[in-house]
């Protein structure tokens, strides 16, 4: 198919976001508009003893204050991933429905006013008295009482694999690495903040939502307040970010509903930066711990996976450690346990590269130790461990890829003829190292049926719509170029309408998927529309197309032909049917559960660092990614969430961690001044390289996704190429000065004035 | 000292009409002194294109000229603003053409969820004007007020490399 | 954020007399810490009197070597300074390194002698904290205090100062010149700022009503090659781990000048006069500069997560140093 699809294309919605004209949920004005704040618990665990809201409720242009005590009863919704296309809370537990504090931010009362300021001001005010009890908020705290789940991350996966003889497999080792990790909870802090406006109209209620999923929103909040979805319309365009933390619909969606329900006036709120690290979740503090045996050439024999973290106390949420771990290698025998602390945090969620970011670091940081324990080089032991079936179930990858971004990345990364020897390379002050890693993500088939429209006027333009909506991922752009290829026509020619529940059903876009289904759909729906109009041709006696077989017919720039040329337009053929318009519904299933394939998207990640070798400070100096996500639609917008997923694995590795005061009970770091995100000094240029693989399975068009692959591995690669540098090993994320001061090579003043490298300690 | 000077001007913590030059045009409002010029822009002249990624300072989604400078709107009071010359994105174009550092952001993919990009660009161009655009650890340097939490980063150098470039070196 | 009242005044003098009749008044500069912490409730102010129209901008080359910067001078316009960036680079290094460009156009150089600490318990409004709340305790010496000081600290308080301006200042031996109901007076930047002590939230000898006029830079000839080395985990837009202001003269083999100041280790901008007297008259060697560190830093009281701050002023200290050593050799 020649046209728009691969072709490198700007975003169609770059024009109104250079200019500042795409509206976010907070930029709709309406009449009569009051705005909310939600006060949040200051304690971790215990009860609300008093509430006190008459000094707030007496301040200027306050039209509510809403306590445990005002809230009507909300349904109890179970926790399921967006992705399964049904009613999806962040957390089974929803607030402010009585007294009982869970978590430090918790929200306990919600403050309508007139203004912003009035209601920011007006939240100050309320006084609350807490009876309050002890809490955990670190795995230390309670790692007595850790306990197996049966399933985890939302019911999606189960807590424990087994395959093979794990026992066995690590007495046949020549070799075996031990190697433990530790994980600062991290938080997505996505650049616009939650953010609802929610408008009634009678029982009808419309919300403006900064979301990753506008029918979870309607579904979860219908399910939440007992309303019918048909009453619910959500209209979301444009949202600035998510990474995760907007794919689980979190209470203040319907605390604000009800805040609008109750002050009988359109309601705004947008939740505080700060408060952003108590209100959607996040990567929670983890520990794993990776045992490899290996033969002396290398081939793996077993591999033992556990993980520990931190969990609210209600949900059994952990992100899966050994999604991706346990496939990407042949290792006849696996064992994977996670065990999870009750805590008093919120429920945690998924976060860029959920489960991998964190379970393909440790596995591709001990195949690191196995690779220098074994003196091999770190591709070729991958190489060597390679799969072409998913080790869990004996099925075939639907594609595969990995050997060649291996071998595409060692290239363009110049990965040969590199001195394995750790601490062997000094420019000045600088130790220079280099370290890779591969990356695997999953491609998951839980979602429901996606439906899009396609509708072609007679002049030739189409408008295709779908209810999705645009938060950077280049969606919209996709939709746009496989709409137009569909259709046969100019990319020029066709507007994509989304954004409106009320459009043509579309799921979630969570988990690399949105590229996947959604277009899955609308593929579908342009070329339902153009084979009917190809079949209105063939039969018409007035068309040059007449008596064709409609296989034969193909569409380009609008112009319907054989290959030897005759042909017409669709204004041609429409105007003399007097026809307006034609329109078609496409809908797409994904495949069953149990399709017999093994389903990864694979990568390779290279990096190298510069470690001050007198202050510890690590810089990320190049990067290079090689990735085989099936069919690439759009190499550009590809290839800049990839370059987006590596710079996350750069800041995972040096730079994110949220710290608990476990005194308090609270994030001792919420701001973005003080949860360090990386600036634009911190960003190396990045080398991201795209390796098409045919996939039969995924879809019409056999996309595999990239919105985390990009992530997966990277840190892998950056911690690697700290030991590379240093010698030391640096087994806790993320890697900061005071883990590495302790081992660096003697400081500057007992250094020979040579120049020459001091030799490395070792870790 | 103190009693020969003539009574302060002070005015109360109440709503006051106060006139802001904004992209160029002269624009009445009512504000409390405790409206942020930002959410003067965005709420009270629906100028919604400066952002509010922190209100605290911590993340240029709100950058904005004053007087040609670039600066945080959420950090600066609606108030002090007061005879000054303001300038969001809405007035960075011309007509319909967009700047020539806005087509170089859409041509460079300098943008994903494009929340921050509003401050981006307004600091891109301003930087130009500083002169500190010399190389690309300059421009990282001089950009680094502006978190990119999709990270862009590197197409956003390339963006302001080009437009540089164009208009003839730093 | 609480209401407030509002006054923008064209003198000193009405200023002065504004804030000094209002218990609650404050001056409003740059306003990049004060409307951030009057929206996070931790300042409370209930006037803002806003001297920007003050002419207090300037900034004036001394016939003498010597500097005087109004107190209204934005932190770009200094480091951008010809004067500044001859005569004293660290001054230069140390403000274009201490914010964004954006933050740099806003803040002035008195505000930023009166910027308050980044302490996270501080800012929270809700924790305990003797300089917020005095008497309530202090959360931070138990806490989360990574980036918190181990120099000047008291039981009461170990608040790291934010500013890299006031190091190099420090270091310069500024003088802060201030107008206020009982006049005129010049403060040695040293002195300008307290340790924290008992009365954690008391942080600058000024009166309520004291307007900061100008900061005056005596001739430092040393300082003509001088340098302000920063460590932090973020390559930019960060407060400091460690950092040194720097300026050294070596003569025949010995160190016949030295200026030292360190930030992000101690409460105020820190003098390291102890470091200063082991250099003069010895080697200008890294040994020699270990030495020296070890000696200012033996004061240090670490906790356990910022013990390494220890360490890590000590390695910046003799990297500062030895930058300057072989740039001189």
């Amino acid at each position: 198919m020649s046209g728009s699809i691969g072709r490198e294309t700007a975003r169609v919605d770059g024009p109104v976001k250079v200019t500042g004209a795409a509206r976010y949920s907070a930029e709709f004005p309406m009449p009569g508009l009051a705005h909310a704040q939600i006060v949040g618990a200051r304690v971790a665990a215990g009860r609300i003893a008093a509430i006190d809201t008459a000094a707030a409720e007496r301040a200027a242009g306050v039209a509510a204050v809403l306590t445990h005590r005002d809230l009507p009863e909300v349904a109890h919704v179970p926790l399921v991933p967006s992705l399964m296309g049904g009613p999806a809370p962040g957390e089974t537990f929803f607030p402010m429905q009585d007294g009982t504090v869970h978590y430090a931010g918790q929200p306990i009362a919600i403050v309508v006013a007139d203004t912003l300021e009035q209601a920011q001001h007006a939240a100050t005010l309320v006084r609350t008295e807490y009876a309050e009890a002890p809490s955990v908020t670190t795995i230390e705290q309670g790692r007595r009482d850790a306990y197996e789940p049966e399933k985890i991350f939302g019911g999606f996966m189960p807590a424990q694999l087994r395959r093979g003889d794990v026992e066995g497999g690590m007495a046949a080792a020549d070799v075996r690495v031990d190697a433990a990790f530790r994980f600062a909870a991290n938080h997505h802090n996505a650049l616009e903040m939650l953010t609802t406006t929610a408008v009634w109209d009678g029982d009808r209620l419309t919300l403006h939502d900064s979301c990753q999923g506008i029918k979870a929103v309607q579904l979860t909040v219908a399910a939440l307040l007992g309303l019918s979805p048909s009453r619910i319309r959500v209209l979301t365009r444009f949202v600035g970010g998510a990474f995760g933390s907007k794919a689980m619909v979190w209470p203040h969606v319907a605390l604000t509903a009800l805040a609008a329900r109750h002050v009988r006036r359109p309601v705004r709120l947008v939740v505080a930066r700060e408060q952003m690290f108590t209100s959607c979740g996040h990567r929670e503090e983890q520990e794993q711990r990776v045992r490899l045996g290996a033969r002396r050439d290398g081939a793996l024999t077993a591999i033992r996976h556990h993980k520990i973290s931190l969990t609210s106390p209600f949900d059994d949420w952990a992100e899966p450690a050994f999604g991706a771990a346990s496939q990407l290698y042949a290792a006849p025998a696996f064992e994977g346990v996670h065990r999870l602390v009750r805590g008093n945090t919120m429920t945690p969620t998924f976060t860029r590269g959920p489960g991998e970011a964190a379970g393909v670091f440790s596995l591709e940081c001990a195949m690191d130790e196995l690779a220098c324990e074994l003196g091999a080089d770190p591709v070729e032991l991958r190489l060597r461990n390679l799969t072409d079936v998913d080790p869990n179930t004996g099925h075939p990858w639907s594609s595969g890829g990995l050997a060649e971004c291996l071998r595409l990345g060692a290239e363009r990364f110049g990965w040969a003829g590199r001195d394995p020897a750790p601490g062997a390379r000094r420019e000045g002050n600088q130790l220079i190292g280099t370290g890779m890693s591969a990356a695997a993500y999953p491609v998951a088939f839980f979602m429901r049926t996606q439906r899009a429209r396609a509708r072609l006027y007679s002049d030739g333009t189409a408008v295709v719509s779908t209810a999705a909506q645009e938060f950077g991922t280049g969606m919209t752009t996709v939709l746009t170029q496989v709409a137009a290829d569909g259709l046969g026509v100019d990319l020029r020619d066709v507007r994509l309408d989304f954004g409106d529940t009320d459009l043509p059903t579309a799921g979630s876009p969570v988990g690399s998927n949105g590229a996947m289904m959604v277009s899955a759909a609308v593929h579908n729906a342009a070329t339902a529309l153009r084979d009917q109009l190809i079949a209105m041709a063939v039969v018409d006696p007035d068309s040059p197309l007449h008596g064709a077989h409609p296989a034969d017919v193909t569409v380009t720039g609008g112009r319907l032909a054989l290959s030897g040329g005759a042909g017409e337009s669709y204004q041609d053929l429409m105007e003399r049917h007097r026809a307006n318009d034609a329109e078609a519904i496409g809908s797409w299933d994904p495949p069953p559960l149990d399709t017999p394939y093994g389903l990864l998207t694979f990568g390779a990640q290279f990096a190298e660092v510069a470690v001050d070798a007198d202050l510890g400070l690590v810089r990320v100096r190049r990067m290079t990614g090689v990735f085989a996500p099936g069919r690439v639609l759009n190499p550009m917008t590809a290839r800049s969430q990839l370059m987006g997923g590596m710079l996350w694995g750069m800041s995972q590795a040096l730079l994110e961690g949220t710290r608990m005061d476990a005194r308090l009970g609270r994030w001792a770091n919420a701001s973005l001044g003080d949860y360090l995100v990386p600036v634009n000094a911190d960003a190396p240029d990045v080398d991201v390289a795209l390796i098409e693989v045919d996939d039969p399975v995924t879809g019409p068009l056999g996309v595999k996704g990239v919105g985390e692959i990009g992530q997966v591995g990277s840190a892998a690669a950056i911690a690697n190429a700290v030991h590379h540098a240093t010698g030391h090993r640096v087994r806790e994320l993320p890697i900061t000065v005071e883990q590495l001061l302790p081992h660096l090579p003697v400081p500057a003043a007992a250094r020979s004035a040579t120049g020459r490298p001091a030799p490395p300690a070792t870790g | 000292m103190g009693t020969d000077i003539k009574a302060p001007p002070v005015t109360g913590a109440g709503a006051r009409t106060i006139t802001l030059t904004v992209n160029g045009r002269e624009r009445g409002l009512r504000v409390e002194p405790r409206v942020s010029l930002l959410d003067a822009l965005r709420e009270h002249l629906g100028l919604t294109g400066s952002k509010k990624g922190c209100d605290q300072g911590a993340c240029g989604a709100c950058t904005v000229w004053v007087d040609g400078r670039r600066v945080l709107a959420c950090l600066t009071l609606a108030v002090t603003c007061q005879g000054r010359e303001v300038t969001t994105i809405e007035g960075l174009g011309d007509g319909d053409d967009l700047h020539p550092m806005q087509a170089a952001f859409v041509a460079h993919d300098a943008l994903q969820c494009g929340y921050c990009t509003p401050g981006q660009i307004m600091s891109a161009v301003a930087l130009l004007r500083e002169g500190h655009a010399a190389d690309d650890a300059e421009i990282a340097e001089w950009m680094s007020g502006n978190l990119c939490r999709c990270a862009a980063y590197p197409n956003i150098r390339a963006a302001i490399r080009e437009v540089r470039d164009a208009a003839g070196g730093a | 954020m609480r209401p407030f009242g509002y006054a923008r005044v064209a003198d000193a003098d009405t200023a002065i007399a504004t804030v000094r009749e209002h218990p609650g008044g404050a001056f409003l500069a740059g306003g990049t810490t004060e409307v951030d912490l009057v929206r996070q409730n931790v300042l409370r102010p209930d006037l803002l009197v806003d001297i920007n129209d003050l002419p207090l901008a300037g900034i004036e080359d001394r016939p003498d070597g010597g500097l005087r910067i109004g107190a209204l001078a934005r932190m770009s316009d200094v480091a951008e300074a010809a004067g500044v960036a001859d005569r004293f680079p660290m001054l230069a290094q140390a403000l274009l390194l201490g914010a964004s460009a954006q933050l740099r156009n806003m803040a002035s150089m008195g505000g930023n002698l009166c910027q308050r600490v980044r302490c996270g318990y501080f800012r929270d409004a809700t924790s305990p904290c003797n300089k917020r709340d005095p008497g309530s305790g202090c959360a931070a010496i138990d806490g989360f205090h990574r980036g918190h000081a181990v120099l000047g600290t008291s039981d009461q308080c170990i608040a790291v100062h934010p500013s890299d301006a006031a190091v190099a200042l420090v270091a310069l031996d500024a003088m802060v010149r201030t107008r206020g109901p009982g006049g005129e007076r010049s403060i040695a930047i040293d002195d300008f700022f307290l340790l924290p002590g008992d009365t954690p939230d008391r942080e600058r000898a000024l009166e309520h009503g004291e307007l900061i006029t100008a900061i005056e830079v005596p001739a430092v000839p040393v300082a003509r090659r001088s340098v302000y080395v920063k460590v932090r985990d973020r390559a930019s837009y960060e407060f400091a781990l460690a950092s040194v202001a720097a300026a050294i003269h070596v003569q025949d083999g010995a160190i016949a000048d030295v200026r030292l100041a360190l930030g992000g280790v101690a409460t105020k901008p820190w003098r390291a006069r102890a470091a200063e007297r082991s250099l003069l008259g010895g080697p200008a060697t890294p040994d020699a500069f270990a030495e020296a560190a070890g000696r200012e830093l033996a004061a240090a009281v670490p906790r356990p997560l910022n013990a390494y701050k220890v360490e890590l002023a000590r390695r910046t200290i003799v990297r500062a140093l030895t930058a300057l050593a072989e740039d001189g050799r």
